[in-house]
């Protein structure tokens, strides 16, 4: 948390930029992509939440790079629980 | 500061005596409560995980019923809490440039977001009653295996499909709750004036909850909502 102020232009930029891209993803799951589908809902809802991280939070304006460390972490954690978890049910022999 | 190694300094809270400066005792404010997002995304971390564990194994059933969740409403929802985020990241900015009406308006705008969102989500989770789409004894599926004539639904893979809607979104909309909760607070403090541009801490801590809270509804959104929206053909 710095001292910054951020131009409220840049915050109703962002405003903007989340609603249409809202807007965008329920569109484009009406297309028929095949197995594209999911992968451009999740890409979208990782841009808006990159988007609420960095401007909203304040993240891209923090001097503090413990703080990014932890959200690095926090991420690579959660990774390790997804992929870790699928590699196994994945691979399982079942029925 | 004073210059004196047995300072007597002041005793508010923009800057507690063991802090060397307001600006270390914001970004340890800060990092305390980024910790706490990190095991909160452990928390839901867990959802996510068994969410994605039996997606994998009933996609059909998992197809059928976020078809049968009201995309309207779920796309409404999603915008309601972009715009709650919006006027939370603008009464921080009004927090530090001092502008107390401004903070209380921003702050009682964010709650009637809350509770718009808690709302409509109310709707939607009355919907569901009415349609039997409730986990239980009166669950009942027959009008997703009618509308889904192409492929094969079984009802008890479809119940765990609504059993995790109904925990995701019910445990977001806990913290929903807790947010509003905190954000009353936080407009009562403010609107007595507690809040300066040197010390804010509070206002900019529940903004970083809410915000939080905000991401994980970015996500339950697709997840949830968005699993098969092709025309069926």
């Amino acid at each position: 948390m710095s001292e910054h102020i951020i131009s409220s232009k840049l915050y109703y930029a962002i405003w903007i930029t989340l609603l249409v891209l809202t807007v965008v993803t329920a569109l484009v799951a009406r297309v028929d992509l095949g197995p594209f589908n999911t992968i451009v809902a999740l890409v979208i809802a990782t841009f808006k939440a990159l988007l609420v991280v960095l401007f909203f939070m304040h993240v891209k304006y923090t001097s503090e790079k413990l703080t990014k460390i932890v959200i690095a972490s926090a991420i690579f954690w959660l990774f390790l629980l997804l992929a870790l978890s699928m590699a196994d049910y994945t691979t399982r022999l079942l029925n | 500061m004073s210059d004196s190694p047995i300072a007597v300094e002041q005793h508010g809270p923009e800057l507690l005596h063991h802090f060397v400066d307001a600006e270390q005792q914001r970004d340890a404010a800060s990092l305390g409560m980024w910790l706490f997002l990190a095991t909160e995304i452990m928390f839901f971390g867990g959802m996510f995980c068994a969410y994605l564990i039996y997606r994998y194994a009933y996609y059909n059933e998992f197809a059928a019923g976020s078809r049968s969740l009201d995309l309207k409403w779920g796309t409404i929802n999603t915008a309601v809490l972009i715009c709650s985020s919006l006027t939370v990241a603008l009464g921080v900015r009004a927090a530090q440039m001092g502008k107390r009406k401004l903070l209380v308006i921003l702050l009682l705008l964010t709650i009637v977001f809350g509770f718009v969102f808690l709302g409509i989500k109310g709707k939607e989770w009355h919907d569901k009653y009415t349609e039997h789409h409730i986990p239980g004894h009166s669950f009942n599926a027959d009008d997703l295996v009618r509308d889904y004539p192409q492929i094969h639904i079984d009802q008890q893979h479809e119940q765990i499909y609504f059993s995790l809607y109904f925990a995701m979104t019910g445990l977001h909309a806990l913290h929903m709750i807790i947010g509003v909760g905190i954000f009353v607070f936080l407009t009562y403090y403010a609107w007595k004036g507690r809040y300066t541009p040197k010390y804010y801490t509070p206002i900019e801590i529940g903004g970083l909850y809410w915000h939080f809270v905000d991401i994980v509804w970015i996500y339950l959104f697709p997840l949830l909502y968005l699993i098969d929206r092709k025309p069926l053909g």
